[in-house]
C-alpha cells in the first residue's frame, strides 16, 4: 500500500515534516524570549521594589479596607460627601472635553496635510508625519509637568498638554481613515473642476465625518483619565483633591473620589461604545 | 445662461422635492450641532482661564528654561573685598571650581590677564569681555555696541554705571538697572551682574558639557572616542582599574547626567509596561473564553466575567496605581500590577469579542470529526483568533509605556520620578531635556518594535479589531 504511493506525495510529506519543524522551532524560541523577558523583568523589579514581593501581596487589601472601614464609620452623612466633589469632576470634564475639541480640529488639519490622496508635496507629508509622531509620543505628562512648571498652577498646562498630544494621537488615525477612503467621489469632483478645498468637502469630509466623530470619542473617554493624571500633579480638578485627599488620609473622601471617577470612567464607556455603534453602525 | 440654469435648478427642485427637504433637514442638523460645539468652546474658554495664557505666560521663564535645556553656563565671581580671589565654577557648582582642589582642572583659555597686566579679563563667545578691576568692571569689544562700559561702585558701596546720564536709550537696552544691582545682557548668552559685594558673570555656551564624564572625572580631558580608545591601550589612566571599567564607572556614574541612574530608571519603566502587559495578556486569555457565549453556555458566569472586566478597566490605572503603591511601595511591581490590572479588562473585553466574532465554520469541522470540545476551541477558535490576540497586546504595549512613564511619576519610580525630581530642582534642565529625549525614543522604539513584531508574526502592521 505504501509502495503505491506517488513520489511527489512522498516529497510533500517531506516538505509538510520541514514545515513543522520548523514552526514549532520558530514558537519555541518565542516562547523562549517571552520566559526570558519575564525572568529578566522579574529580577529588575525584585532588585528596584522597596518592598518585597511577598507582604505586597499580604497587604493587598489593606488600603481598600482601611478606605472601607472609614466609609463605612461615617454611615448616612457619606452621601453628601460624594455630592461635595462633583464641582471637582466637572472640571475635570470639562478640561477633557475642552482640550478633545481644540485637538480635534487640530487633528483634521494635520490629517488632511499628511494624507497621500489630498497632498502631492512629499516633503509636506513626511514633516506632518514627524511632527505628528513627536506630538504623540510624548506622554502628556511630561509636557504638562513642563508647561506647570513654566506658568504655575492651573488647569491650563494640562489643557496644553492634552491638546497636543490629543492633535498628533487623532492626526493618525484620522491620516489612516482618509487615506483608506474612496477615491471616486474625488476623482468625480476633479471632472467637474472643483478647487481642493471643495473636493475636501464635498467628498472627504462626507466618507470620513462618522469615523472622525468616532475616533473623537473614544478619545475623550481616554483624555478624562488623563485630566484626572495630570490634576493628580497640580492641573487642578478631581485628581489634584484626590492627591490631597491621600495625603491628608481622608479614607472616606478618597473614597467618595475614586466612586465618582470609576462611576463617570463606567458610564463614558458604555455611553461612547453606545454613541459609537451608532456612528459607525448606521453608515456600514 | 443664467437664468436658463435657474430654471434648470427649479425643475429639479419640483422633480425631487423629498429629496431636498430631507437635505435641508440634514444641513440643519449639522449646523445646529456645530453652532452648539462653538458654544461650548466659547464657554470652555473662558470657564479654563484660557484667555490668561498671554498673562500667565512668561516669556523670560521660558526663554531661560529652553536656553538652559541645550546650553550650559559657567560662572566667574570676584568679591570686591578681595578681587584677587576670582572663582570660576561650571554652573556655579561649589563642587565643579577650576583650579581648585587639586582636580588638576586647568583655568579656561577664555580667562586670562588683561594686557595692561592688572585686570582679569572674561571673554564671552561672541568676543565680547568684561575686565574686572579692584574697583570697576568694564565691558568692551560687544558686537552692536560701539562703546564700553564701565560699572563703578560708589561711595555708598551701591554700583552704578558710570556716564549713564549720557547715554542715549539705545545704548542702555541691554542694561537692568535697580538699587542694588546692575545688570548687563546683552543676549541670553552673557550676563554680567555688578551687586554691593561681588560682581558675578554667567557665560553660556551652546551643548551639554561633560555629557560622559563629569567634571571631576579622570578622563574628562578625553573626548568620548579618545576615552573609548584609552579602553585598548595597556597604560592605566587612574592605577586602581582598568581602563575599560574605568570608562564605564565614569559615564555610569556621572554626576551631572547620571546615566547609571536614568538608565536604570527607564529599564524600570520598560520592564514595567512589558510585564504589565504580559500579566494582562496571560490572565485576560482564559477569561475572555469564558467570557464568550459560543464558549461558554453558563449566562451569570458570562455576565460576571464581563461586569469584572467593566470594573477593572473603569478603575482607571491612577486608583490601581495608588492601592498598589500602599501595598507594595514605590517600584516596578506596583506599576506591573496596575497596569496588569486595568489592561486585563481591556483586553479581556476585546479578546472576548474577537472570540464571539469567529467564523463558526471551522469549528463544526473540526466537531464533525468528533473531536472534543477542548479540541473544538483549540483548533476551531483559537487559530482565527490569535493574530487578533497578538495585535491587540503588542498594540498595549506602546500606549502602556506611555502609562508606566506616568505611574512612575506618581510615585512607582522609574524614569517618571526622576524627570518630576529634575524638574523640581529649578536649574537641571539639560537633565530635564535629556530624560525627555530619552523617554519620546523610547516610546518610538516600542511603537515600532510593536508594529515591527505585528507584521512579521502577523503580516499587517495594522491594527486588527475583529
Amino acid at each position: 500500500m505504501t509502495k503505491a504511493l506517488p513520489a511527489n506525495l512522498e516529497q510533500i510529506e517531506v516538505n509538510l515534516k520541514k514545515l513543522t519543524n520548523q514552526r514549532t522551532r520558530s514558537s519555541l524560541l518565542g516562547i523562549a524570549i517571552l520566559i526570558l523577558i519575564f525572568f529578566g523583568g522579574t529580577l529588575v523589579s525584585l532588585e528596584a521594589n522597596a518592598g518585597s514581593f511577598g507582604r505586597g501581596i499580604a497587604n493587598f487589601f489593606n488600603y481598600p479596607r482601611d478606605l472601607f472601614v472609614d466609609t463605612f464609620e461615617m454611615g448616612w452623612k457619606y452621601w453628601p460627601r460624594v455630592i461635595k466633589y462633583i464641582p471637582e469632576l466637572i472640571i475635570t470634564l470639562n478640561i477633557a472635553l475642552f482640550s478633545t475639541s481644540i485637538g480635534f480640529v487640530l487633528a483634521v488639519i494635520f490629517a488632511i496635510f499628511s494624507s497621500r490622496n489630498l497632498i502631492r508635496n512629499k516633503r509636506v507629508i513626511q514633516f506632518t508625519k514627524f511632527f505628528m509622531d513627536v506630538t504623540r509620543s510624548f506622554p502628556t505628562l511630561i509636557i504638562a509637568m513642563v508647561f506647570l512648571y513654566l506658568m504655575g498652577k492651573s488647569s491650563l498646562p494640562a489643557v496644553i498638554a492634552i491638546t497636543i498630544h490629543t492633535a498628533g494621537a487623532l492626526g493618525k488615525l484620522f491620516t489612516e481613515a482618509i487615506e483608506n477612503c474612496d477615491g471616486k467621489p474625488i476623482e468625480g469632483l476633479s471632472s467637474v473642476g472643483a478647487t481642493w478645498t471643495q473636493k475636501i468637502r464635498f467628498s472627504v469630509l462626507p466618507q470620513v465625518l462618522p469615523l472622525f466623530l468616532s475616533y473623537g470619542i473614544l478619545r475623550l473617554e481616554i483624555n478624562v483619565r488623563e485630566s484626572t493624571i495630570l490634576g493628580f500633579v497640580g492641573a487642578g480638578g478631581i485628581g489634584e483633591m484626590l492627591a490631597a485627599l491621600i495625603q491628608w488620609n481622608y479614607g472616606a473622601d478618597v473614597l467618595a473620589c475614586m466612586f465618582l471617577l470609576v462611576g463617570t470612567i463606567i458610564a463614558l464607556d458604555y455611553l461612547s461604545a453606545y454613541w459609537r455603534h451608532k456612528l459607525i453602525g448606521a453608515n456600514q | 445662461m443664467s437664468s436658463s440654469l435657474a430654471i434648470q435648478r427649479e425643475n429639479i427642485r419640483k422633480l425631487f422635492p423629498d429629496t431636498f427637504k430631507q437635505a435641508r433637514k440634514s444641513r440643519l442638523r449639522g449646523q445646529i450641532i456645530f453652532f452648539l460645539v462653538l458654544v461650548y468652546l466659547i464657554v470652555g474658554f473662558f470657564t479654563l482661564d484660557v484667555v490668561d495664557i498671554p498673562k500667565k505666560w512668561k516669556p523670560q521663564n521660558a526663554a531661560m528654561f529652553v536656553l538652559d535645556t541645550y546650553a550650559h553656563k559657567d560662572h566667574v565671581t570676584m568679591k570686591w573685598e578681595n578681587h584677587e580671589d576670582i572663582k570660576i565654577a561650571f554652573e556655579g557648582n561649589y563642587r565643579s571650581v577650576y583650579g581648585r582642589d587639586n582636580l588638576d582642572k586647568s583655568i579656561p583659555d577664555w580667562f586670562y590677564k588683561n594686557s595692561d597686566n592688572v585686570g582679569n579679563v572674561v571673554e564671552f563667545n561672541n568676543k565680547g569681555k568684561a575686565i574686572l578691576y579692584k574697583d570697576k568692571v568694564e565691558i568692551v569689544n560687544f558686537p552692536k555696541y560701539e562703546r564700553g562700559f564701565t560699572i563703578k561702585l560708589n561711595s555708598n558701596g551701591k554700583p552704578y554705571l558710570v556716564g549713564s546720564e549720557d547715554l542715549v536709550i539705545e545704548d542702555l537696552k541691554g542694561f537692568r538697572i535697580t538699587e542694588n544691582r546692575v545688570e548687563f545682557r546683552p543676549t541670553l548668552y552673557e550676563r554680567i551682574q555688578v551687586y554691593p559685594k561681588k560682581v558675578e558673570i554667567h557665560r553660556y555656551s551652546i551643548g551639554w558639557k561633560y555629557f560622559w564624564f563629569d567634571f571631576s572625572s579622570p578622563l574628562e580631558p578625553y573626548t568620548f572616542f579618545e576615552a573609548l580608545g584609552l579602553t585598548f591601550s595597556k597604560e592605566r589612566v587612574v592605577p586602581e582599574m582598568s581602563n575599560l571599567k574605568l570608562f564605564l564607572t565614569e559615564i555610569k556614574d556621572n554626576e551631572a547626567f547620571m546615566h547609571g541612574r536614568v538608565w536604570w530608571a527607564m529599564l524600570e519603566t520598560i520592564v514595567m509596561a512589558v510585564l504589565g502587559t504580559m500579566f494582562a495578556t496571560v490572565m485576560a486569555l482564559p477569561l475572555s473564553f469564558l467570557a464568550a457565549y459560543n464558549v461558554t453556555p453558563i449566562k451569570a458566569l458570562r455576565f460576571t466575567l464581563r461586569r469584572l472586566f467593566d470594573t477593572l478597566r473603569g478603575i482607571d490605572f491612577l486608583i490601581w496605581s495608588l492601592i498598589f503603591l500602599r501595598a507594595f511601595g514605590p517600584g516596578p511591581f506596583t506599576g506591573i500590577f496596575a497596569i496588569g490590572f486595568t489592561d486585563t479588562g481591556t483586553l479581556g473585553k476585546l479578546y472576548s469579542e474577537a472570540i464571539e466574532n469567529t467564523e463558526k465554520k471551522q469549528q463544526e469541522g473540526v466537531q464533525s470529526t468528533g473531536a472534543s470540545k477542548f479540541l473544538q476551541h483549540r483548533f476551531g477558535i483559537i487559530p482565527q483568533i490569535l493574530p487578533i490576540f497578538v495585535s491587540q497586546s503588542l498594540y498595549y504595549l506602546e500606549s502602556n509605556t506611555r502609562g508606566a512613564v506616568i505611574i512612575g511619576a506618581m510615585g512607582a519610580g522609574g524614569i517618571g520620578l526622576q524627570f518630576l525630581g529634575a524638574l523640581g530642582t529649578g536649574n537641571d534642565f539639560e537633565n530635564v531635556a535629556y530624560m525627555a529625549i530619552l523617554v519620546l525614543a523610547v516610546v518610538i522604539f516600542m511603537d515600532r518594535l510593536s508594529a515591527w513584531l505585528r507584521r512579521i508574526l502577523i503580516g499587517s502592521d495594522q491594527l486588527i479589531v475583529r
